[in-house]
């Protein structure tokens, strides 16, 4: 008999919330972020429904900031699987040029992510959205649970969720509600490299080390975009080998120090690693809690 | 070395242990979860700093662990946590899951969320007061669960002196008390988790203590028997038909084993098959072929024969199968806000299976504080009792005790769709109602079938199910039907609602649990006078959708034939052949259709017949006419 290790266990469970989300809903849709998360996302939906398609469509929700590296990668991905991808961006909010220097994080979040998510579920009436959030990855996150309920409005109250026991999930529905879902809720940043590395699946390059052009303030390092002039302007500007742990856009994106230029120096550097992911999202130091702010508008 | 070799080297092969907590924050919980994190190298330094930064902030010497572990903004603000929160932490030993369902409100429905799925708890006690209700409360809970094993943390061991003495008594009171709870396996821990002692660091101060600490002990615990291997279960969970040449069922294994070329068994159906292939993607990919599948592996499972297999099913073998029942006994811990409301048609959900449940009576429920039983009454938030609970379409049901994967379900309202109850099926001496499956099996083997009887006979017997309000008809109408075939050289027999309750269903009353037992032994019996061959006329008001459906399933699609027999209600009480609505509006007769309780008329009937605007011998016609089309082979 064999026994499964943890990474077996884990990659079961999250096929099995992934074949869950398939029978009970009649509009699903996987949410791509294009980051490690999602690529992980991606195979396990692959293996949930093999030798079938993946019954899911694809929603790429883009605030326009994402780095040129994440949108080939996206790209190409999205040929390759043979799969249908919605790309949906706030345009009347990119049309007034929101971004992160005018607004500040939080609000240029509330209108590009938040906002625009909310209107492509909207608009295409999906009743399930699988994401790839992680209970690890942040603290408010650790009470979230794999179907994670949402009212109306597409806001998450703590008080209104569902005891999940055992492998129960409840996915039934009220007109206009919708259930957000997680299968990689129990998955830690190490797990996704492991399987990463395991299953030799395609990451953004921008994960690996590389000398990279970087605004240096304090231990952070901001990427510099040379179309946009605001990354940089005023400040020194230092070519530094790092990689990125966590991408988004690249206003609020910070990138680590780091010599791993391939995946096994990855691996054994997340063993080493002494901060959290998320001490590299600049998004995160808005405010105490911000996160939770966010989640109960309705954010991912 | 190979990427898969890689990630082991890395560390991806260690085995999981997901475990619980339970004791208040008074017993100091969260300070033991804190230490066990922090002192295990499992805390971020960003996630220390803000720590810091926030008992600066209060003011407090000391960066007080506890806040490690609590989640949400306003309950740290209120000071409590209100909910099931999940940790990761690691060792290069093992993973490790922690449920930490804490809080005093709402304490049994979050501690059982938290219980359901892990292989340890640890139960806090504080040193100074020993075992009290709560720690009784906390393991009781644990052990309903199924909770394989408890860990024993004596916490506060330096507010006591780390005396061995006092340690040994709480060892005795908690080894007197466990005795009834039937864990199998329980531990006991001497700690300090203020202070760091034997959490993860031996302690000095107790040197009387040759045992483990809590991390040592989470680290080597040894976990790889919990499994059932023994009975096969494969709930089907999605059909995966996505091209001319492949069929297959993909599912999660819930417990047992299986291995290509084995006989597998089809619930409900019965129909036996072979494995053809066990298909995993993970191997399929790798040019492996996988010929095994066990419990928790998550596979797509080919068979030999083309059969009708859907969501819902359940594929096991056929010397060990699960009870089919749509009766059973159950523990169940409420954790609606609303109480359990024994006229609600719950939704049930049970593997991958989904049916609508009464809960048809309450044996017990148990008092909280001191475990013992009292009164009957229906659930009332956090509580927890042992109920009945019937079924509209049978469930594939193993004691809880005996397999934690097929014995649990969950409760959902109809109305509001949340999780309102989760339940453990309890063993029970098999009543006569239950199907018994073995039995089925052996009339399965028998040497004349269904269809040689009908080849004899040159036809299909058939049930003609008529609803409709008292007084509309059904009676005379059926009494007609059945003259009519019988003179038509047809084998028929009318089946008539107060006839059956002087003989079978004698001892039945109108509530309605009652009304629904009654229709499902007519519907049984209708079952086998078709098998032998013989039509019937049933003539029952069967106010309730559910029952009609499940007569169906009893009877078989190709059987059943439904008549809505459709008049006003005015009409019908006009009519009140015999007097029954004069007692319902008095009050004399309780839960009368029409007046006091409801009845839904079927949707999509084979046969409408509406007896207010035509005559009897029209409507017996329509039926007559209706049976011979529908019994012709």
């Amino acid at each position: 008999m064999h026994i499964p290790s943890h990474l077996e266990q884990l990659e079961a469970e999250s096929i099995f919330i992934m074949r869950e989300v398939a029978a009970q809903f009649e509009r699903p849709v996987l949410m791509y972020s294009v980051g490690k998360d999602s690529s992980c996302l991606l195979r396990l939906a692959q293996k949930a429904f093999y030798p079938g398609k993946i019954p899911f469509t694809f929603l790429h929700v883009d605030t326009s900031y994402k780095f040129p590296e994440m949108y080939e990668f996206r790209d190409r991905t999205v040929k390759d699987l043979g799969v249908q991808l919605i790309v949906h961006r706030n345009e009347p909010a990119l049309k007034d040029d929101a971004n992160p220097y005018a607004l500040g994080t939080q609000r240029c979040c509330a209108l590009l992510k938040t906002g625009a998510l909310l209107e492509a579920l909207a608009k295409h009436e999906f009743d399930a959205a699988i994401g790839g959030a992680r209970r690890e990855e942040e603290r408010s996150r650790a009470k979230e649970r794999v179907f994670s309920f949402r009212d109306k409005h597409g806001q998450w109250d703590p008080k209104s969720q569902r005891p999940e026991l055992w492998n129960l999930y409840n996915g039934r529905l009220g007109k206009g509600e919708s259930m957000r879902v997680f299968p990689l809720s129990n998955w830690t940043e190490q797990d996704i490299w492991h399987y990463i590395l395991q299953e030799q699946i395609p990451i953004v390059p921008l994960y690996y080390a590389k000398k990279r052009k970087m605004v240096v303030r304090g231990n952070m390092l901001i990427p510099v975009m040379e179309s946009d002039p605001r990354t940089f302007q005023g400040h020194r500007v230092e070519e530094v080998m790092c990689r990125f742990r966590s991408l988004g856009c690249y206003h609020c994106t910070g990138a680590v120090r780091s010599e791993a230029d391939t995946l096994e120096k990855i691996v054994s550097e997340m063993t080493q690693v002494t901060t959290s992911e998320r001490a590299t999202r600049i998004i995160d130091f808005d405010t105490d809690g911000s996160m939770e702010i966010k989640k109960r508008e309705g954010y991912f | 070395m190979s990427p898969k070799k890689q990630a082991e080297a890395a560390g991806s092969h260690l085995s999981i242990l997901r475990f619980s907590t339970a004791g208040s924050v008074d017993d100091g919980k969260s300070t033991l979860i804190g230490r066990l994190l922090h002192d295990s190298g499992n805390v971020y330094e960003d996630h220390l700093a803000a720590l810091e930064a926030s008992a600066k902030k209060s003011g407090s010497e000391r960066v007080s662990l506890a806040l490690l572990t609590d989640g949400l903004k306003a309950e740290r603000e209120q000071g409590i946590t209100i909910d099931v929160a999940y940790r990761y932490f690691s060792t290069p030993r093992r993973r490790f899951i922690l449920a930490d369902s804490p809080g005093h409100v709402q304490y049994t429905r979050n501690m059982a969320t938290g219980a359901s799925t892990v292989d340890l708890t640890i139960v806090l006690v504080d040193a100074r007061s020993g075992i009290i209700e709560q720690t009784k409360r906390h393991a009781f809970i644990a052990a309903l669960l199924g909770v394989p094993r408890l860990v024993l943390a004596v916490n506060k061991m330096d507010l006591v002196g780390y005396a061995e003495e006092r340690f040994q008594d709480i060892v005795a009171d908690f080894t007197e008390f466990s005795a009834k709870l039937g864990v199998r396996e329980i531990t006991f821990i001497p700690v300090s988790a203020l202070e760091g002692d034997n959490v993860v660091e031996r302690s000095g101060k107790m040197p009387w203590y040759s045992g483990q600490t809590v991390l040592e002990h989470l680290e080597s615990v040894y976990i790889a028997g919990d499994q059932n291997l023994v009975d096969f279960r494969f709930p089907v969970q999605y059909v995966l038909n996505p091209s001319q040449n492949f069929r297959g069922y993909a599912g999660t294994v819930s417990s047992g084993v299986i291995r290509v070329g084995e006989e597998v068994v089809v619930l409900p159906s019965l129909r036996r098959s072979k494995v053809k292939a066990i298909v995993s993607a993970g191997d399929q990919m790798c040019g492996l072929q996988k010929s095994e599948a066990s419990s928790r592996d998550a596979v797509v499972l080919q068979l030999e024969h083309q059969l009708d297999i859907s969501r819902g099913d359940m594929l096991v073998r056929p010397k060990n199968m699960p009870r089919v029942a749509t009766n059973f006994d159950a523990m169940v811990v409420w954790l609606g806000d609303a109480p359990m409301d024994p006229s609600v048609r719950y939704i049930i959900r049970h593997s991958t299976r989904e049916s609508k449940a009464l809960v048809t009576g309450i044996d017990y429920r148990i008092d909280i504080h001191t475990l013992g039983r009292s009164d009957p009454l229906p659930l009332q938030g956090n509580e927890i009792g042992r109920v009945s609970v019937a079924t509209t379409t049978p469930l594939f049901v193993d004691p809880y005790q005996k397999n934690r994967s097929t014995g649990n379900f969950i409760l959902v309202d109809p109305v509001t769709f949340l999780t309102v109850g989760a339940g453990m099926v309890i063993d029970r001496a098999r009543s006569e109602d239950d199907a018994d499956i073995g039995g089925n099996l052996h009339q399965e083997a028998a040497l004349v079938t269904d269809r040689e009887r009908e080849a004899r006979s040159g036809r299909k017997a058939v049930t003609v199910w008529m609803t409709g309000l008292s007084g509309s008809g059904k009676s005379t109408i059926a009494k007609g039907v059945e003259r009519a075939l019988f003179d038509d050289q047809v084998p028929v027999f009318y089946l008539d609602g107060d006839n059956l309750r002087h003989g079978l269903n004698k001892g039945l009353g109108f509530s309605r649990e009652d009304r629904s037992e009654n229709l499902r032994r007519a519907a049984e019996v209708a079952a086998l006078m078709n098998r032998a061959g013989v039509s019937v006329i049933c003539a029952f008001i069967s106010p309730y959708a559910e029952d009609r459906v499940r007569a169906r399933e009893i009877i078989g699609h190709e059987r059943f034939l439904e008549v809505h027999v459709d008049a006003p209600l005015s009409i019908c009480e006009a009519r009140d052949p015999h007097g029954l609505y004069g007692k319902a509006r008095s009050g004399e007769i309780k839960n009368f259709t029409g007046v006091s309780d409801p009845y839904e008329a079927p949707e999509a009937p084979s046969l409408r017949i509406r007896t207010a605007s035509q005559p009897v011998d029209q409507s017996v016609a329509e039926i007559v006419s209706l049976v011979l089309r529908s019994s012709t082979v």
